[in-house]
């Protein structure tokens, strides 16, 4: 019998929650009306659901339901966040700050506008992926009008010092947006306490449908953006084009079943993620956890395994569904920028894992993948060149390399 | 990204895996790659007095197409002369492998890596 391979790579996408499904499935068919159509039942019934959802965005943001644009996606949402800011308030400011081990969308909307003539700083990362809050205070000008910082990293998991950040930038005036597509649903996000102007999300992050999301723009002090989208005027003119119910809907009820479920939930993955790690390192040495192992969220594992190079990793582990560091298959051959950025070795970025638990992950399924990983990297550092010098004491590092 | 059947068997049972000593007179050892780059193949070969390969081995640190590459090469070279093993070429061992155009890269180091191991035999016997 196949059997399809074990999930492990959740902040790629999660599975759609069954309950989730259950309350959109009559949005497609029964309850079809155009949620912008004012003169009958079907266009009342459609937009009371896109209200109910929006009203379930907003509680688990604490913002209120009027501040939430729904959107295609977080990448949507980062484009118009922050090419809708810095268009808007184009004639008095000029600069974005942001980090650069930020989602691509963010950092290839921001070389955007750099074409346009805008100055953005890439703030750089400690090596446990979180930014020195003193350098965006100095990067800081009358200038600036957007910093722009992630809640929570894709590939290492680290959580950014959001509530620090927002109180640096209300005071220094400056708007903060953060992508919080890794961090809704995983960790407590309150607008008003982080001061967070403007929030990006996304459904299929948390269990809820692909091709939605949202962004939060607050209200008080209020924020602008121009539209990157023209049309009918929906969204409050921020965003035009009808809003598809049954996503809509989806996404509502994965933020209220994710913020039910929060606190339980992440006691059980943080236990799951220790158990997976203990058992790596019982069995393996020279073993590597990339990012902060505390500020990071519980479902995710980022790990070299030196001498193993991760693509190669990657085949003899079919039975498991997650992503490497490396970036063997790209053009590039470069290794993952974010893991770069915080200092890690290209090499040992060539050999690293992402992990990532989640709602449907079993302690079995921990158990597995640990003895699989422990099975094949110990198989291919009997293969590895590098893991014999390094046994025979010879340091990598002296050798010359002829880099291709 | 999908793996040929000979990248897969290649890679779940690599043929030769093991180092000979590289102090051996009879031995020529080829290092190349680098870590950086993701990729790295330790060849070796044992070169009779008649300047045949009578045997070969390899180490590798890389990807699946990598370890199938330099596995490969253990395969053919063993029982060549130097002058037979010196001839093979990347795309031949491209096309073997059914290697996709990213990975040519691995085939092309393989070829390196025979080349280096001839080379440090040649080192050692001037006279060869």
């Amino acid at each position: 019998m196949v059997t399809r391979p074990i999930y492990l790579d959740y902040q790629s996408t999660t599975p759609c929650d069954p309950r989730v499904l259950k309350v959109m499935l009559p949005y497609f068919t029964e309850e079809f009306g155009n949620p912008h159509s004012r003169s009958h039942a079907y266009g009342w019934k459609a937009e009371e659901a896109v209200d109910h959802a929006r009203e379930q965005v907003a509680a688990i943001l604490s913002a209120d339901p009027r501040e939430v644009i729904f959107t295609s996606g977080a990448t949507e949402a980062n484009n118009l966040a922050i090419k809708g800011v810095a268009h808007f308030y184009k004639d008095q400011k000029n600069h974005i700050i942001t980090c650069s081990t930020e989602h691509k969308c963010v950092l290839d909307s921001c070389r955007h506008l750099e074409q346009e003539g805008f100055k953005v700083t890439y703030l750089p990362v400690k090596s446990n992926g979180l930014i020195n809050l003193e350098d965006l205070r100095k990067a800081i000008t009358n200038q600036t009008v957007l910093v722009s910082i992630m809640a929570v990293n894709n590939e290492i998991g680290v959580i950014q010092p959001l509530a620090e950040i927002g109180k640096i930038c209300r005071e220094a005036g400056v708007f903060f947006h953060t992508d919080a597509a890794q961090a809704v649903g995983k960790i407590p996000l309150d607008v008003n306490a982080m001061n967070i102007d403007l929030l990006s999300l996304s459904g299929h992050k948390l269990y809820g449908p692909k091709g939605v999301g949202a962004l939060y723009v607050r209200r008080k002090p209020r924020v602008r953006l121009q539209a990157l989208i023209n049309g009918g005027g929906q969204e409050r003119g921020m965003r035009s084009g009808t809003l598809s119910t049954p996503l809509c809907v989806g996404l509502g009820e994965a933020c209220a079943l994710a913020q039910t479920e929060m606190r339980a939930e992440s006691i059980r993955l943080k236990a799951l993620s220790a158990r997976f790690y203990k058992a790596i390192q019982d069995s393996l040495e020279e073993v590597y956890l990339n990012g902060d192992a505390d500020q990071r969220i519980p479902g995710n594992l980022n790990i070299s395994f030196a001498h193993v190079e991760g693509e190669g990793l990657m085949m003899g582990i079919k039975e498991l569904a997650l992503s490497s560091g490396s970036a063997c298959t790209s053009a590039s051959l470069e290794p993952s920028y974010v893991l770069r950025a915080l200092g890690v070795e290209v090499e040992m970025a060539h050999t690293s894992l992402r992990i990532g638990f989640g709602r449907f992950t079993t302690e079995e399924d921990v158990d597995t993948a640990a003895k699989m990983i422990i099975k094949e990297v110990g198989r291919l550092r009997d293969m590895s060149p590098l893991w014999e010098m390094s046994r025979q004491g010879i340091d990598i590092k002296s050798i010359q390399w002829a880099e291709h | 990204m999908a793996y040929s059947a000979k990248v897969i068997d290649h890679y779940e049972n690599p043929r030769n895996v093991g180092s000979l000593d590289a102090q051996d007179a009879a031995v020529g050892t080829g290092l190349v790659g680098a870590p950086a780059c993701g990729d790295v193949m330790k060849l070796q070969i044992k070169v009779s007095d008649q300047g045949i390969i009578e045997d070969a081995k390899f180490k590798t640190f890389g990807c699946g197409s990598a370890i199938a590459s330099s596995s490969l090469v253990t395969e053919w070279i063993k029982g060549k002369s130097l002058e037979e093993a010196g001839e093979i070429k990347n795309t031949t061992i491209a096309q073997h492998l059914s290697l996709p155009p990213v990975k040519i890269h691995c085939s092309m180091l393989a070829e390196d890596a025979i080349r280096a191991a001839i080379r440090d035999y040649k080192e050692k016997h001037p006279s060869a």
